[in-house]
């Protein structure tokens, strides 16, 4: 039996529902893109063109939720599939587009580095439980208009598994399209086998850019797949109450739902969110707040029952350093998460409020991923029953080390996670060099980075893939490329 | 493949009807005994004891590859004129008197066994008079006790205090292990070494009784 989680009964989440639909049918959204407007006329949605907002109606909305996919799958660089988005699969992918790294060598933030990106790709690479790359990190060695194509560039000429990204501007979605299309081949095998999940960012309270609607509308014409990221912060820019949130978080994301399925009915989509408590005291958006996580997790139901894949920022942490905070803040988002069966877990390898990425952190959250995937195994009879002739084994022979039966089930029955997570009694941790969990995490950081040996790209596609970077990056006075022989 | 390698590979795989079936074949095959020890099944055996004390395998594997070296050592025996027996060396443990946790002791034992010792088990409970008195008669090489609780520590003291007054050549090493044994508690009772789990245990001894 899959162990399950629950926060909302289903009146409630009715309830909400029925209540975040009116809302958009009396207050509207604001909507800064005239191409968006028009269409939302178009299907007789009352539109304020000079003032960019939109009053939507009940139909719109269910005619938008009948079209929307129950489920989709990414595929990896070569095509084969990794992530199958549906009921409650759950599958991991490090935090996204950190503006800092944590430097093991001094514990300092600074700026990350085209040589950061290529380590973070090659780890995510070895990485078992981590099912898809995020472009997690933001490098600062090249212009700021092409950081977004940059990223995913790199993910693709030294990852091989899918890619959770997505734009900064308008712009930069033609070039990130293309390099797309380069892995796959042609546009047709690209909607076939989606590579990417884009993330599209309503702005809270009931707000759409122009950036991201236009985002939200690029991604449904090629059928790639979004995931919408609504962050209502309780207290602050939403009602304080947990429910008071949801209806919000819910009001925003199905506008960004009518946005994508009027487009192209069927465009795949994950109903995601990055909403947080604000806590007053700090002023801060506590992503390791378990109010923030109880948010994501019935969301991630509200989305199910409305019959959508779900997607939500959790399994990370607010603290500054890989310290116990930082493991109990996303082992308790990992396991909440999982439990809820929400399908894409954003987080691992994150800190300090989604600004901060650490690779040791991402080795250890490995770890945490993997004993939460074991969690979800639940509790199997395995030749169990009758368990006599076992006790029998075990009277006669003393132990069980060996049984046929201990040998079969072993691997099954239990996960063993790396040495990072320290098993050994204190004189074997001693005598193994009394190492911290820090420097536990660096030393299979750098492990995994020496196994690493190279994508399955093709030379070609590479080539093409830097082609088209070296080209965007000229559009703005880049002559070239940062090296990348690290 | 050359059919020693063949016994080494299929002891290191812990497959003990194949060891079995191909030390026999050795043997029918007139290979000398000590040939087939020294260049199969110890060749195997030694593979796995690195592999273990590099924690690249685990107990089940050392225990099946010592299952499959006894499958072939077993037919091996009555080959070697007395004495001739390549012997590893003999070792007494048990749990001290006063204390009744014997698993870890249980599984030194096993492992000792493992890796090609004679192990007398006392069992639990055992008075100081018993570990030495058999030590000695034995000719065992090392004396190993345990204890779980700390109220049972200083007996481990008395047994190491016994054995010099009966026993004053150092002849019989001591190893103690259990969780309130460190090195330091090792060190102030006079104890030869310790270990601190099972693998580690083996190690130690192995390093008492040296290369054989």
């Amino acid at each position: 039996m899959r162990p399950k989680l629950k926060f909302l009964s289903e009146d409630l989440i009715r309830q909400i529902v029925d209540e975040s639909v009116g809302i958009l049918c009396k207050l509207g959204v604001e909507l800064n893109n005239v191409e968006v407007l028009s269409m939302l006329s178009d299907y007789g949605a009352e539109v304020d063109i000079p003032n960019n907002h939109v009053t939507l109606k009940e139909d719109i909305i269910q005619k938008a939720l009948d079209t929307s996919p129950k489920s989709f799958k990414l595929y990896d660089v070569s095509g084969v599939e990794t992530n199958d988005f549906s009921g409650y699969k759950v599958h991991f992918t490090p935090g996204s587009a950190a503006l800092n790294i944590l430097d093991y060598h001094d514990n300092r933030i600074r700026k990350p580095l085209t040589s950061d990106y290529i380590k973070y790709a090659k780890l995510v690479n070895g990485l078992d439980h981590i099912k898809s790359q995020s472009t997690a990190i933001i490098p600062a060695d090249v212009h700021d208009k092409i950081s977004d194509s940059y990223r995913l560039f790199l993910s693709l000429l030294y990852g091989d598994k899918p890619v959770i990204t997505g734009t900064f501007t308008i712009e930069a979605f033609e070039v990130m399209k293309n390099m797309q299309i380069t892995v796959r081949g042609t546009e047709a095998e690209l909607k076939e086998k989606p590579l990417t999940v884009f993330s599209a960012c309503p702005t809270s309270p009931l707000k759409w850019s122009d950036v991201t609607s236009q985002n939200v509308v690029d991604c449904a014409r090629y059928s790639i797949p979004v995931e919408f990221i609504s962050m209502p912060l309780s207290g602050f820019i939403a009602p304080v109450t947990l429910t008071g949130t949801l209806v919000q978080h819910t009001a925003e994301t199905l506008s960004g739902i009518v946005i994508s399925q009027l487009t192209n009915p069927g465009a795949p989509m994950l109903y995601g969110g990055s909403p947080a408590i604000f806590d007053v005291r700090y002023e801060t958006t506590p992503m390791g707040a378990i109010e923030t996580m109880m948010i994501d997790c019935a969301y991630n139901e509200i989305g199910k029952y409305l019959g959508l894949p779900t997607q939500a920022y959790i399994a990370l942490s607010d603290a500054k350093q890989l310290d116990a905070q930082a493991g109990l803040e996303t082992g308790i988002g990992a396991t909440l998460a999982a439990l809820s069966g929400i399908n894409s877990i954003s987080g691992p390898g994150m800190l300090d409020f989604e600004s901060c990425f650490s690779l040791e952190k991402l080795a250890l959250d490995n770890e945490i991923c993997g004993m939460t995937l074991r969690m979800l195994e639940g509790i199997t009879p395995k030749e169990d029953f009758p368990t006599l002739p076992r006790l029998e084994e075990l009277l006669q022979e003393g132990h069980l080390l060996i049984s046929d039966h201990s040998m079969k089930y072993l691997n099954e029955e239990q996960y063993f996670p790396k040495p990072i997570i320290d098993r050994a009694n204190r004189p074997r941790w001693i005598d193994e060099g009394s190492l911290t969990l820090g420097e536990r995490a660096h030393r299979q950081v750098k492990e995994s980075l020496d196994q690493y040996s190279s994508n399955s790209l093709s030379d070609d596609v590479k080539k093409e893939l830097v082609r088209l970077m070296e080209k965007e990056a000229k559009k703005y006075g880049m002559d070239a490329l940062p090296a990348r022989d690290v | 493949m050359e059919l020693l390698e063949q016994i080494s590979i299929s002891l290191q795989k812990g497959d003990h009807q194949k060891v079995y079936d191909l030390t026999k074949e050795a043997i029918n095959n007139n290979l000398p005994p000590k040939e087939i020890l020294d260049d199969g099944l110890l060749v195997g055996m030694n593979v796995i004891s690195e592999k273990f004390r590099m924690h690249e395998i685990f107990l089940p594997h050392v225990l099946l590859a010592a299952k499959a070296m006894y499958a072939g050592l077993d037919q091996l025996k009555p080959l070697f004129i007395e004495g001739e027996m390549p012997n590893r060396g003999k070792v007494v443990i048990g749990t001290v008197h006063g204390d009744l946790h014997d698993i870890g002791k249980n599984l030194v034992g096993i492992m000792l066994k493992g890796a090609g010792f004679e192990v007398i088990d006392l069992g639990k409970n055992v008075p100081a008079e018993n570990f030495v008195e058999t030590a000695i008669s034995e000719e065992a090489d090392v004396i190993g006790m345990s204890t779980l609780l700390t109220t049972t520590v200083p007996v481990m003291k008395n047994v190491i205090e016994l054995l010099k007054s009966k026993q004053p050549n150092g002849k019989v090493k001591t190893i103690i292990g259990g969780a309130p044994i460190t090195g330091e508690v090792a060190m102030e009772m006079g104890a030869t070494t310790y270990g601190y789990d099972a693998a580690n245990a083996v190690e130690r001894v192995k390093q008492l009784v040296g290369d054989r």
